[in-house]
């Protein structure tokens, strides 16, 4: 399975997400330029962490206009698998491949640290490896991850599974003070309505290894190799 | 020209004469403001050169020493580590976010001006006291600046220090450390080497953002310094984040000949000190640098301190490649002059010479001053401390929770988790321990750092109190597992032109000197920052010291926290009736008084490596140094870390209870075990001639510490973690 990394002006996970798939889950693997104007050849699309264009507007909202972004819009249309992380999370919302939109935290600080997840819905190409009732361990590092949808639109997500990673306790409750930024009812991560594309806004490239305190972002990764290998 | 026009620019009017001579006639404008900025403290070190040459410098692993845009360490493998520490102290009182972010960036442009991959940022950084509203802002707008900048760029931040102390009132410090990894044949130096070389600037537009930086920087604040806000640059992390990857692109391929950063007066410094390294002159257009607005003078083009921009040397056949890699990055560059052979820096604008000094002048031959230095007469009062009129503790439960929840000792965690500092998946040590440790990706080793200097011991008596800093650091960088490599300086003085100023800054470098000479850890460079005074009333002497050591496994590294039930925990070192200068004897009464506690530099360096031997025969489970709210606070922060209690039984052996729990002797390290190891650690210790103790046994809920026998200390570790995490979001909020 080969994954394509872009590189935006201003990304900075891009190294960490390059590492983690070539090093620790040890597939295939090639940065994309942002000026690139085709995706082809590519099974998974990964839209890294970092202040695209500084992000001195709102988060997102420069690179979305990216040359490379016209493609990804047509590879996610055509059921290609896209993973927005946390700057990349911002951009698809942006770009309308993701409903919602992402504010500043409510404490308005930026915020390192770890949290835990809980999966909400591990019937998607990037949870299905997760083992029933795992609590996931993964860091964020984001200034503007407090996702909000207006109530109609999320009530058409939760019904079709979109809402797919909560903010919890290690235990996996999902409580006001496990929520790191305000995000309405505790979401981390969601899909579109094919499932086939994802942005969270955790960063799974983060806990891949145990020297690094976790490694249970790695399962997501897995999941993408695990589903990629059932459709063949 | 007017005595007033440069005594205004901050030059004494010797140094005019001076300049006169060299030239053989008056300096035009732009000349005269040329020599003001690089001959200004903070350019030329004119106070501080001779004292400074006591630092021990050579090194067998040292590949590059003070003098250069920072310091090189060979760390083997082909591989060396890069790294150097930068005051903005000034700016950060001023305008504290961009004061601060551009603090970042510069020291950020020091570290891949040599070629070096920066991988990490520290910060070390002094406020006021948190129950006044401005500290609160300047503290906020700080870590704010601070995060604004290293987070965009994608640089982990992943250690400090932060104190508090009235004396920082309105002269907060803020130092910022990077360290970068560099393959050693690919090290790059700032010179302006053969004749006819273009010279490029690349990076942001010039304008009239930071003007005179350095001058301000060289004199003291006062209630008219609001008015200087105009010297305060702005950052702009994402074009330093482009223009990072453009030069270490063009680095890696072997492109440029010589680069340097433009930081402290600007342009005029990047030109000279190039020239002046390379031994040749340089001739630049200004016509040719792009600026941000119309109208920009040359002498504002020649001064202003905007960021972001890098000023480079290339052959002419790489010319146009160089400028195509700018391009690709998004980054503006101009070819803007040519290196020539007859050592002059001339500056032509609009078809005219507006300067033409030689550039080895501006670079090198500012005044050296040996100012007078006289122990201040503070310190024959403060130095009396009758402990027999002090009653020992009665309440040592109590004194411990006033203690953790003291902003100087209280979890700094409000303000780390507003820095990235995970980005590079490197960080194996988290900010919160002892140094941070970093993996060297592509080997198996790992790099430990971190920042220190407790100020009331420099302001008690700056000789040990500059040893003990870097002893600290050392002790710190050992816990951690690492080998100590070599030191980075931050030195924050006040006016040194005041004789107590100076007896403080000869002291304190004495002491750090010595103490880096026995450990065998060289100064590869450094910052030197004076005027720190406020409306006449000086800093305490806050000399910083940045380390950085070397893992050769970086899975055996080392932490504070305790990890599990039924683990012994042992006591290295000795403890003495020593509460001056104590953070004790500040919370509870009010006193920063005392001799400092006194360093013994054979048995630091012999517990030191006596814990480094423990933690890579794999006996330590944990390691934590002692330091500000001596044994009671350093076993509450090894609790805290895992929520794991402990048993303690000490003896006080004819010391004073206070002494026990709370004093600050040096040199000691608290090592958790496992109990089958005990014998074996005990044993080590004794080798290297190291006092060492089972005090008591990790596990339950609660830290009981008793002394003969009664009962001092019961509290649940999740009351201390309570008290320790909730003081500086409680006094923010």
């Amino acid at each position: 399975m080969k994954f394509g990394v872009v590189v935006f002006p201003g990304s900075n996970c891009d190294l960490d997400a390059y590492h983690a798939i070539r090093d620790v889950l040890r597939h295939p693997v090639e940065y994309i330029w942002h000026q690139e104007e085709s995706v082809a050849g590519f099974d998974c699309i990964v839209l890294p962490g970092g202040f695209s264009y500084g992000d001195y507007l709102r988060s997102g909202a420069i690179a979305r206009f990216s040359p490379v972004m016209k493609s990804v819009v047509e590879f996610a249309a055509s059921g290609g698998l896209v993973f927005g992380i946390c700057n990349g999370f911002q951009v698809l919302v942006e770009v309308g491949l993701l409903p919602g939109a992402l504010y500043r935290n409510t404490g308005l600080q930026f915020r390192c640290q770890f949290t835990n997840l809980v999966v909400e819905n591990r019937n998607t190409p990037f949870t299905i490896a997760v083992e029933p009732g795992r609590v996931l361990k993964i860091p964020i590092a984001h200034g503007e991850g407090n996702y909000y949808a207006d109530a109609q639109t999320l009530r058409a997500m939760e019904q079709n599974g979109q809402i797919v990673f909560r903010y919890a306790t290690a235990g996996g409750e999902v409580t006001k003070d496990a929520n790191p930024n305000g995000s309405l009812y505790n979401i981390a991560g969601v899909c579109n309505e094919n499932k086939n594309v994802l942005g969270m806004m955790p960063h799974p490239e983060r806990s891949v290894e145990r020297i690094l305190g976790s490694q249970d972002g790695l399962v997501i990764f897995e999941s993408l190799v695990r589903y990629r290998e059932g459709l063949r | 020209m007017k005595p007033e026009v440069w005594r205004g620019m901050g030059l004494k009017d010797e140094e005019y004469n001076m300049i006169v001579a060299i030239l053989g006639r008056d300096p035009n404008y732009v000349e005269l403001g040329m020599y003001s900025v690089m001959w200004s403290e903070h350019c030329s070190y004119k106070n501080s050169k001779e004292v400074l040459r006591l630092f021990p410098t050579k090194g067998e692993n040292v590949l590059q020493g003070p003098g250069e845009n920072a310091g090189i360490v060979d760390i083997g493998d082909g591989l060396a580590v890069c790294f150097k520490i930068e005051s903005h102290n000034h700016p950060s009182a001023i305008e504290p976010y961009q004061g601060a972010a551009t603090g970042v960036g510069g020291i950020i442009r020091d570290i891949f001006t040599m070629g070096a991959r920066p991988v990490a940022l520290l910060n070390s950084l002094r406020f006021g006291t948190l129950n006044e509203r401005k500290v609160r802002y300047l503290f906020g707008g700080v870590v704010a600046g601070i995060a604004g900048y290293g987070n965009c760029i994608g640089i982990p931040t992943v250690a400090g220090e932060v104190y508090f102390d009235p004396c920082y009132q309105g002269n907060p410090l803020v130092n910022a450390m990077c360290v970068g990894i560099i393959e050693a044949d690919k090290i790059r130096r700032g010179r302006a080497t053969g004749v006819g070389n273009p010279v490029i600037l690349a990076g942001a537009r010039t304008g009239r953002d930071g003007m005179h930086g350095v001058t301000f920087a060289s004199e003291e604040l006062s209630d008219a310094s609001e008015e200087k806000r105009p010297a305060v640059q702005v950052g702009d992390p994402f074009m330093e984040k482009l223009l990072m990857e453009a030069c270490l692109e063009l680095i890696e391929n072997g492109d440029i000949v010589g680069i340097q950063d433009l930081g402290g007066a600007g342009l005029t410094c990047a030109t000279s000190e190039m020239a002046s390294r390379g031994g040749t002159g340089l001739e630049i257009e200004l016509d040719r640098v792009p600026c941000r607005e119309e109208g920009m003078t040359a002498y504002e083009i020649m001064i202003s301190e905007s960021q972001e921009r890098m000023l480079m040397v290339v052959t002419p056949d790489k010319e146009e490649k160089v400028h195509a890699v700018f391009r690709r990055w998004g980054v503006p560059s101009t070819t803007i002059g040519k290196v020539t052979g007859d050592g002059m820096l001339r500056v032509r604008k609009a078809g005219e010479v507006a300067a033409e000094v030689p550039a080895r002048s501006l670079a090198e031959d500012a005044p050296v001053y040996c100012p007078a230095f006289k122990e201040p007469e503070y310190i024959k009062q403060t130095s009396e401390l009758d402990l027999s009129r002090l009653p020992d503790v009665t309440d040592a439960a109590g004194a411990l929770l006033a203690l953790l929840g003291s902003p100087n000792i209280a979890s700094k965690e409000w303000v780390y988790h507003q820095y990235d500092h995970m980005v590079r998946t490197c960080t194996v040590v988290l900010p919160g321990s002892d140094a941070a440790v970093i993996r060297i990706r592509g080997t198996a080793k790992g790099l430990a750092m971190t920042t220190d200097c407790n100020a009331r011991y420099t302001y008690l008596d700056p000789y040990i109190g500059g040893m003990i800093a870097v002893a600290e650091a050392a002790r710190n960088i050992t816990c951690s597992g690492a080998e100590p490599l070599a030191v980075t300086d931050n030195l924050n003085f006040g006016n040194p032109e005041k004789p107590e100023i100076f007896w403080q800054f000869r002291r304190a470098v004495e002491g750090m000197s010595e103490a880096c000479r026995y450990f065998g850890t060289p100064v590869i460079g450094g910052n030197v920052s004076f005027y720190n005074e406020t409306n006449g009333e000086a800093i305490f002497p806050t000399p910083t010291v940045g380390m950085v050591g070397l893992l050769s496994d970086v899975t055996r590294h080392c932490t504070q926290d305790f990890r599990q039930e039924g683990d012994r925990i042992i006591l290295l070192g000795d403890t003495f009736d020593e509460l001056g200068g104590s953070e004790y004897l500040y919370v509870l009464y009010g006193e920063t008084r005392g001799k400092p506690p006194a360093l013994d530099l054979a048995r630091e360096k012999a517990l030191q490596q006596a814990v480094l031997a423990a933690i890579r025969e794999g006996l330590a489970v944990s390691a934590h140094d002692l330091s500000e709210g001596g044994l009671a606070v350093a076993l509450s922060e090894c609790c805290i870390g895992q929520e794991v209690g402990a048993s303690v039984n000490l003896s006080t052996g004819g010391l004073r209870t206070d002494s026990l729990l709370f004093g600050e002797s040096q040199g000691r390290v608290i090592i958790s075990t496992r109990p089958e190891n005990t014998e074996k650690l005990l044993a080590l210790a004794g080798e290297y001639g190291v006092p060492s103790r089972a005090i008591g046994t990790t596990g339950g809920t609660e830290l009981i510490i008793s002394v003969d026998g009664n009962e001092k200390v019961r509290l649940p570790v999740p009351e201390l973690a309570k008290k320790w995490r909730g003081a500086i979001p409680c006094l923010m909020a």
